[in-house]
Protein backbone atom coordinates (compact mmCIF):
# COMPACT_ATOMS: atom_id res chain seq x y z
CA UNK A 1 0.00 0.00 0.00
CA UNK A 2 2.72 2.68 1.07
CA UNK A 3 4.86 1.80 -1.65
CA UNK A 4 1.92 2.06 -4.18
CA UNK A 5 1.34 5.67 -2.86
CA UNK A 6 4.61 6.54 -3.50
CA UNK A 7 5.27 5.16 -6.63
CA UNK A 8 1.58 7.28 -7.34
CA UNK A 9 2.90 10.14 -6.23
CA UNK A 10 6.00 10.00 -8.10
CA UNK A 11 4.14 9.45 -10.98
CA UNK A 12 2.08 12.79 -10.23
CA UNK A 13 4.82 14.55 -9.84
CA UNK A 14 5.84 13.61 -13.03
CA UNK A 15 1.98 13.96 -14.80
CA UNK A 16 1.76 17.06 -13.71
CA UNK A 17 4.39 18.96 -15.35
CA UNK A 18 2.63 17.92 -19.04
CA UNK A 19 -0.76 18.78 -17.14
CA UNK A 20 0.00 22.32 -15.89
CA UNK A 21 0.89 23.59 -19.78
CA UNK A 22 -2.53 24.67 -20.15
CA UNK A 23 -2.85 26.53 -16.62
CA UNK A 24 1.01 28.78 -17.71
CA UNK A 25 2.93 30.06 -20.26
CA UNK A 26 5.53 27.79 -19.79
CA UNK A 27 7.81 26.45 -22.23
CA UNK A 28 9.25 23.51 -21.78
CA UNK A 29 12.39 24.11 -23.24
CA UNK A 30 14.83 22.51 -22.17
CA UNK A 31 17.62 24.03 -19.91
CA UNK A 32 20.23 23.98 -22.96
CA UNK A 33 18.07 26.10 -24.31
CA UNK A 34 17.43 28.64 -21.53
CA UNK A 35 20.66 28.61 -20.20
CA UNK A 36 23.53 26.83 -21.95
CA UNK A 37 22.82 28.56 -25.27
CA UNK A 38 21.74 31.81 -23.94
CA UNK A 39 25.02 32.57 -22.53
CA UNK A 40 26.88 30.75 -25.33
CA UNK A 41 24.93 32.93 -28.13
CA UNK A 42 25.73 36.17 -25.31
CA UNK A 43 29.17 35.33 -25.38
CA UNK A 44 29.39 34.90 -29.21
CA UNK A 45 29.31 31.28 -29.70
CA UNK A 46 25.47 29.87 -30.73
CA UNK A 47 25.39 26.28 -31.08
CA UNK A 48 26.70 24.09 -34.07
CA UNK A 49 23.89 21.70 -35.77
CA UNK A 50 24.68 18.04 -34.96
CA UNK A 51 26.89 16.68 -37.38
CA UNK A 52 24.03 13.67 -37.90
CA UNK A 53 21.17 16.16 -37.52
CA UNK A 54 18.60 13.94 -36.29
CA UNK A 55 16.82 17.15 -35.27
CA UNK A 56 13.99 17.41 -38.31
CA UNK A 57 10.29 16.92 -37.96
CA UNK A 58 9.55 13.70 -35.95
CA UNK A 59 12.43 12.33 -36.97
CA UNK A 60 13.71 12.78 -33.28
CA UNK A 61 10.99 11.63 -31.96
CA UNK A 62 11.27 8.27 -33.81
CA UNK A 63 15.08 7.80 -33.06
CA UNK A 64 14.11 8.50 -29.92
CA UNK A 65 11.76 5.70 -29.83
CA UNK A 66 14.59 3.41 -31.45
CA UNK A 67 17.31 4.16 -28.35
CA UNK A 68 14.46 3.87 -25.71
CA UNK A 69 13.24 0.73 -27.58
CA UNK A 70 17.07 -0.72 -27.96
CA UNK A 71 18.22 0.56 -23.97
CA UNK A 72 14.77 -0.46 -22.50
CA UNK A 73 14.94 -4.25 -23.76
CA UNK A 74 19.26 -3.92 -23.05
CA UNK A 75 17.77 -2.90 -19.24
CA UNK A 76 14.97 -5.35 -19.28
CA UNK A 77 17.59 -8.12 -20.14
CA UNK A 78 20.19 -7.32 -17.91
CA UNK A 79 17.59 -6.70 -15.29
CA UNK A 80 16.01 -10.68 -15.94
CA UNK A 81 19.73 -12.36 -15.66
CA UNK A 82 20.20 -9.89 -12.05
CA UNK A 83 16.62 -10.92 -10.89
CA UNK A 84 15.46 -13.64 -12.36
CA UNK A 85 11.83 -14.33 -11.27
CA UNK A 86 11.07 -16.71 -8.71
CA UNK A 87 11.39 -20.50 -8.99
CA UNK A 88 9.38 -22.53 -6.92
CA UNK A 89 11.55 -25.50 -7.59
CA UNK A 90 14.76 -24.04 -7.62
CA UNK A 91 17.83 -26.06 -6.09
CA UNK A 92 20.48 -24.87 -3.87
CA UNK A 93 23.68 -24.74 -5.46
CA UNK A 94 26.40 -26.32 -4.24
CA UNK A 95 28.44 -25.72 -1.32
CA UNK A 96 31.44 -24.09 -3.27
CA UNK A 97 29.05 -21.56 -5.16
CA UNK A 98 27.46 -20.79 -1.84
CA UNK A 99 30.29 -19.65 -0.38
CA UNK A 100 30.68 -17.32 -3.11
CA UNK A 101 27.55 -15.51 -2.79
CA UNK A 102 24.84 -17.08 -1.36
CA UNK A 103 21.87 -19.06 -2.45
CA UNK A 104 20.92 -18.14 -6.22
CA UNK A 105 18.57 -15.35 -7.37
CA UNK A 106 15.17 -16.37 -7.33
CA UNK A 107 15.42 -19.13 -4.94
CA UNK A 108 12.98 -19.49 -2.71
CA UNK A 109 14.43 -21.40 0.46
CA UNK A 110 11.68 -22.15 2.58
CA UNK A 111 10.07 -24.05 0.16
CA UNK A 112 13.26 -26.32 -0.07
CA UNK A 113 12.88 -26.54 3.54
CA UNK A 114 9.67 -27.90 3.66
CA UNK A 115 10.07 -29.96 0.76
CA UNK A 116 13.70 -31.58 0.93
CA UNK A 117 14.43 -32.08 4.64
CA UNK B 1 6.12 -39.33 15.73
CA UNK B 2 9.33 -37.41 17.35
CA UNK B 3 11.69 -40.00 16.97
CA UNK B 4 10.51 -40.60 13.28
CA UNK B 5 11.48 -37.27 12.79
CA UNK B 6 14.85 -36.84 14.49
CA UNK B 7 15.75 -40.37 12.64
CA UNK B 8 14.67 -38.53 9.43
CA UNK B 9 17.03 -35.38 10.73
CA UNK B 10 20.10 -37.66 11.45
CA UNK B 11 19.52 -39.08 8.23
CA UNK B 12 20.32 -36.32 5.91
CA UNK B 13 23.00 -36.19 3.45
CA UNK B 14 25.93 -34.15 3.42
CA UNK B 15 24.70 -32.63 0.32
CA UNK B 16 21.15 -32.09 1.95
CA UNK B 17 23.19 -30.70 5.22
CA UNK B 18 24.32 -27.95 2.84
CA UNK B 19 21.17 -26.69 2.00
CA UNK B 20 20.38 -26.64 4.95
CA UNK B 21 23.17 -24.57 6.55
CA UNK B 22 22.55 -22.20 3.30
CA UNK B 23 19.08 -21.88 4.29
CA UNK B 24 19.98 -20.94 7.92
CA UNK B 25 22.67 -19.24 7.41
CA UNK B 26 23.26 -15.88 9.73
CA UNK B 27 23.43 -14.77 6.07
CA UNK B 28 20.02 -15.13 4.01
CA UNK B 29 19.90 -12.34 3.68
CA UNK B 30 21.79 -13.10 0.65
CA UNK B 31 19.33 -15.31 -0.58
CA UNK B 32 16.96 -13.61 -2.75
CA UNK B 33 13.38 -12.97 -2.02
CA UNK B 34 11.00 -12.98 1.11
CA UNK B 35 7.68 -13.39 1.29
CA UNK B 36 6.92 -9.48 1.77
CA UNK B 37 8.35 -8.75 -1.48
CA UNK B 38 6.20 -11.60 -3.22
CA UNK B 39 3.33 -10.25 -2.53
CA UNK B 40 4.27 -6.71 -4.46
CA UNK B 41 5.26 -8.07 -7.79
CA UNK B 42 7.03 -6.14 -10.38
CA UNK B 43 3.52 -4.77 -11.38
CA UNK B 44 4.41 -1.15 -9.71
CA UNK B 45 7.50 -1.34 -10.91
CA UNK B 46 6.35 -1.93 -14.97
CA UNK B 47 3.59 0.98 -14.30
CA UNK B 48 6.38 3.65 -13.00
CA UNK B 49 8.34 2.46 -16.04
CA UNK B 50 5.03 3.37 -18.53
CA UNK B 51 4.68 6.31 -16.82
CA UNK B 52 8.44 7.37 -17.17
CA UNK B 53 8.31 6.32 -20.39
CA UNK B 54 4.76 8.32 -21.86
CA UNK B 55 6.79 11.28 -20.08
CA UNK B 56 9.34 10.51 -21.54
CA UNK B 57 8.42 10.25 -25.17
CA UNK B 58 6.34 12.60 -26.54
CA UNK B 59 9.05 15.66 -25.27
CA UNK B 60 12.20 16.28 -27.86
CA UNK B 61 15.90 16.36 -26.78
CA UNK B 62 15.73 18.88 -23.95
CA UNK B 63 18.64 18.42 -22.11
CA UNK B 64 21.49 19.91 -20.00
CA UNK B 65 24.45 18.53 -22.39
CA UNK B 66 26.87 21.07 -23.95
CA UNK B 67 25.74 21.45 -27.43
CA UNK B 68 27.44 21.07 -30.38
CA UNK B 69 30.06 23.64 -31.13
CA UNK B 70 29.96 26.24 -28.25
CA UNK B 71 33.40 25.28 -26.98
CA UNK B 72 36.45 26.45 -28.79
CA UNK B 73 38.36 24.14 -29.79
CA UNK B 74 40.92 24.34 -27.39
CA UNK B 75 38.65 24.22 -24.11
CA UNK B 76 37.13 21.17 -26.00
CA UNK B 77 40.58 19.35 -26.54
CA UNK B 78 41.57 20.10 -23.23
CA UNK B 79 38.24 18.69 -21.44
CA UNK B 80 38.93 15.92 -23.77
CA UNK B 81 42.05 15.21 -22.30
CA UNK B 82 40.36 15.55 -18.57
CA UNK B 83 38.26 13.17 -19.61
CA UNK B 84 40.81 10.46 -20.94
CA UNK B 85 42.14 9.17 -18.05
CA UNK B 86 39.05 8.46 -15.97
CA UNK B 87 37.76 6.84 -18.60
CA UNK B 88 40.96 4.92 -19.31
CA UNK B 89 41.38 3.63 -15.05
CA UNK B 90 37.37 2.80 -15.82
CA UNK B 91 38.03 0.08 -18.30
CA UNK B 92 40.62 -1.59 -16.09
CA UNK B 93 38.52 -1.61 -12.97
CA UNK B 94 36.15 -3.94 -15.10
CA UNK B 95 38.36 -6.21 -16.55
CA UNK B 96 39.92 -6.57 -12.71
CA UNK B 97 35.98 -6.56 -11.10
CA UNK B 98 34.53 -8.72 -13.65
CA UNK B 99 37.19 -11.66 -12.56
CA UNK B 100 36.46 -10.96 -8.77
CA UNK B 101 32.29 -11.29 -9.43
CA UNK B 102 30.74 -12.78 -12.40
CA UNK B 103 27.37 -11.19 -11.95
CA UNK B 104 30.01 -7.85 -12.44
CA UNK B 105 29.16 -7.21 -16.22
CA UNK B 106 25.29 -7.80 -15.92
CA UNK B 107 25.39 -5.27 -13.65
CA UNK B 108 27.42 -3.09 -15.65
CA UNK B 109 25.09 -3.48 -18.34
CA UNK B 110 22.12 -2.78 -16.58
CA UNK B 111 23.23 0.33 -15.30
CA UNK B 112 24.65 1.42 -18.29
CA UNK B 113 21.22 1.02 -19.84
CA UNK B 114 19.93 2.61 -17.12
CA UNK B 115 22.18 5.72 -17.72
CA UNK B 116 21.71 5.75 -21.24
CA UNK B 117 17.49 5.93 -20.71
CA UNK B 118 17.97 8.01 -17.65
CA UNK B 119 19.99 10.81 -19.17
CA UNK B 120 17.70 11.33 -22.18
CA UNK B 121 14.53 11.31 -20.25
CA UNK B 122 13.61 14.63 -19.85
CA UNK B 123 11.55 15.70 -17.14
CA UNK B 124 8.81 19.09 -17.23
CA UNK B 125 9.84 20.79 -14.02
CA UNK B 126 6.50 23.13 -13.30
CA UNK B 127 7.98 25.22 -11.12
CA UNK B 128 10.68 26.44 -13.29
CA UNK B 129 8.17 25.94 -16.81
CA UNK B 130 11.07 24.05 -18.48
CA UNK B 131 12.58 20.26 -18.75
CA UNK B 132 15.78 19.23 -17.89
CA UNK B 133 17.22 15.52 -16.83
CA UNK B 134 18.49 13.26 -14.07
CA UNK B 135 21.75 11.84 -14.54
CA UNK B 136 21.85 8.60 -13.10
CA UNK B 137 24.71 8.98 -12.19
CA UNK B 138 25.09 8.93 -8.38
CA UNK B 139 23.22 5.41 -8.21
CA UNK B 140 25.75 4.09 -10.66
CA UNK B 141 28.64 5.02 -8.90
CA UNK B 142 27.18 3.38 -6.14
CA UNK B 143 26.38 0.20 -7.51
CA UNK B 144 29.95 0.21 -10.10
CA UNK B 145 32.17 2.34 -8.64
CA UNK B 146 32.70 5.52 -9.79
CA UNK B 147 35.33 4.44 -12.65
CA UNK B 148 33.38 2.17 -14.66
CA UNK B 149 30.04 4.83 -14.32
CA UNK B 150 32.41 7.32 -16.05
CA UNK B 151 32.32 4.86 -18.89
CA UNK B 152 29.14 3.72 -18.86
CA UNK B 153 28.36 7.75 -19.74
CA UNK B 154 30.37 8.25 -21.67
CA UNK B 155 28.87 5.18 -24.16
CA UNK B 156 25.78 6.61 -23.51
CA UNK B 157 26.50 10.55 -24.17
CA UNK B 158 28.83 9.15 -27.40
CA UNK B 159 25.55 7.65 -28.31
CA UNK B 160 23.59 10.90 -27.38
CA UNK B 161 25.55 12.81 -29.33
CA UNK B 162 25.76 11.13 -32.69
CA UNK B 163 22.27 10.08 -32.98
CA UNK B 164 20.05 12.06 -30.47
CA UNK B 165 20.79 15.60 -31.80
CA UNK B 166 22.13 16.03 -27.68
CA UNK B 167 25.30 17.06 -26.59
CA UNK B 168 27.65 17.03 -29.23
CA UNK B 169 30.73 15.86 -30.34
CA UNK B 170 33.09 18.38 -30.00
CA UNK B 171 31.33 18.74 -26.70
CA UNK B 172 32.16 15.36 -25.86
CA UNK B 173 34.70 15.62 -23.45
CA UNK B 174 33.15 17.96 -21.43
CA UNK B 175 29.77 16.29 -21.00
CA UNK B 176 31.87 13.35 -19.98
CA UNK B 177 33.93 15.47 -17.33
CA UNK B 178 31.03 16.82 -16.02
CA UNK B 179 28.26 14.16 -15.80
CA UNK B 180 30.57 10.61 -15.89
CA UNK B 181 33.69 11.93 -13.82
CA UNK B 182 32.10 14.81 -11.62
CA UNK B 183 28.74 13.26 -11.09
CA UNK B 184 30.34 9.81 -10.32
CA UNK B 185 32.90 10.85 -8.09
CA UNK B 186 30.72 13.21 -5.94
CA UNK B 187 27.89 10.45 -5.96
CA UNK B 188 30.24 7.62 -4.86
CA UNK B 189 32.52 10.04 -2.38
CA UNK B 190 29.16 11.62 -0.61
CA UNK B 191 27.91 8.09 -0.38
CA UNK B 192 30.89 6.88 0.98
CA UNK B 193 31.25 9.54 3.84
CA UNK B 194 27.82 10.18 4.96
CA UNK B 195 28.43 5.84 5.28
CA UNK B 196 31.30 6.52 7.41
CA UNK B 197 29.64 9.37 9.47
CA UNK B 198 26.93 6.67 10.28
CA UNK B 199 24.06 8.09 8.35
CA UNK B 200 21.62 5.08 7.20
CA UNK B 201 22.00 3.88 3.76
CA UNK B 202 19.30 5.23 2.66
CA UNK B 203 20.16 8.82 3.67
CA UNK B 204 23.56 8.42 2.33
CA UNK B 205 22.22 7.32 -0.65
CA UNK B 206 19.21 10.30 -1.64
CA UNK B 207 22.19 12.65 -0.32
CA UNK B 208 24.53 10.81 -2.98
CA UNK B 209 21.89 11.45 -5.64
CA UNK B 210 20.94 14.75 -5.17
CA UNK B 211 24.65 15.48 -4.52
CA UNK B 212 25.76 13.88 -7.80
CA UNK B 213 22.90 15.80 -9.77
CA UNK B 214 24.07 19.24 -8.57
CA UNK B 215 27.67 18.84 -9.17
CA UNK B 216 26.93 17.61 -12.72
CA UNK B 217 25.38 21.18 -13.24
CA UNK B 218 28.09 22.81 -11.34
CA UNK B 219 30.53 21.53 -13.30
CA UNK B 220 28.71 21.93 -16.83
CA UNK B 221 28.58 25.62 -15.27
CA UNK B 222 32.31 25.70 -14.55
CA UNK B 223 32.96 24.52 -18.25
CA UNK B 224 31.09 27.03 -19.75
CA UNK B 225 32.13 30.45 -17.71
CA UNK B 226 35.83 29.48 -18.38
CA UNK B 227 35.04 28.96 -22.48
CA UNK B 228 32.52 32.24 -22.63
CA UNK B 229 33.36 34.54 -19.72
CA UNK B 230 35.54 36.34 -21.91
CA UNK B 231 37.15 39.73 -20.92
CA UNK B 232 34.64 39.33 -17.98
CA UNK B 233 35.45 38.08 -14.64
CA UNK B 234 35.74 34.27 -14.50
CA UNK B 235 33.09 34.10 -11.32
CA UNK B 236 30.40 36.48 -12.22
CA UNK B 237 29.68 34.09 -15.16
CA UNK B 238 30.30 31.34 -12.93
CA UNK B 239 27.78 32.20 -10.52
CA UNK B 240 25.36 33.61 -13.47
CA UNK B 241 24.99 30.08 -14.77
CA UNK B 242 24.69 28.15 -11.59
CA UNK B 243 21.98 30.78 -10.56
CA UNK B 244 20.28 29.95 -13.84
CA UNK B 245 20.06 26.07 -13.31
CA UNK B 246 19.00 26.88 -10.09
CA UNK B 247 15.37 26.57 -10.99
CA UNK B 248 15.16 23.59 -12.76
CA UNK B 249 17.79 21.47 -10.74
CA UNK B 250 17.03 22.12 -7.48
CA UNK B 251 13.44 19.87 -7.67
CA UNK B 252 15.50 17.73 -10.46
CA UNK B 253 18.47 16.75 -7.91
CA UNK B 254 15.77 16.24 -5.01
CA UNK B 255 14.22 13.88 -6.99
CA UNK B 256 17.60 12.22 -8.11
CA UNK B 257 17.98 11.71 -4.55
CA UNK B 258 14.83 10.03 -4.34
CA UNK B 259 15.63 7.85 -7.18
CA UNK B 260 18.85 7.09 -5.77
CA UNK B 261 17.30 6.14 -2.39
CA UNK B 262 14.66 3.76 -4.19
CA UNK B 263 16.81 1.67 -6.53
CA UNK B 264 19.22 1.02 -3.47
CA UNK B 265 16.15 -0.55 -1.39
CA UNK B 266 15.35 -2.38 -4.37
CA UNK B 267 18.63 -4.01 -4.65
CA UNK B 268 19.41 -4.32 -0.91
CA UNK B 269 15.84 -6.30 -0.86
CA UNK B 270 16.08 -8.43 -3.62
CA UNK B 271 19.83 -9.11 -4.07
CA UNK B 272 22.27 -7.49 -1.68
CA UNK B 273 25.46 -9.28 -2.73
CA UNK B 274 25.58 -6.96 -4.96
CA UNK B 275 26.14 -4.39 -2.61
CA UNK B 276 29.23 -6.58 -1.50
CA UNK B 277 31.84 -4.22 -3.24
CA UNK B 278 30.21 -0.87 -2.72
CA UNK B 279 32.21 1.09 0.01
CA UNK B 280 31.40 1.62 3.94
CA UNK B 281 28.96 -1.39 4.48
CA UNK B 282 26.04 -0.20 1.65
CA UNK B 283 24.70 -3.69 1.35
CA UNK B 284 24.96 -2.87 5.88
Amino acid sequence: MKKTALILLFAGVLLSGPISTSGRAASWSGVDETVIEKFAEKAGRPAWKPFINTDQGDLLLFVFLLAGAAGGFAAGYWFRVLFPPRRKNAVCPAPVERSKGGCPPGHNGKRILNHDV
Amino acid sequence: MLDKRAKTRKAVTPAKAGVQNCLRSPDSRFRGYNEKEEKGGTAPLFFLFLVVSLCALPTPAFAMHISEGILPISWALLWYAAALPFVIWGLRNLRRRSEEAPWFKPLVGLVGAAVFLISCMPIPVPSAGTCSHPCGTGIAAILIGPGLTTVVASIALTLQALFLAHGGLTTLGANIVSMGAAGAWVGWGVFTAARRLGLPWIAAAFLAGMLSDWATYATTSLELAAALHGDGPFTTMFSLILLAFVPTQLPLGILEGFLCAGVLKFVRSRRPELLRTVPAGGAA
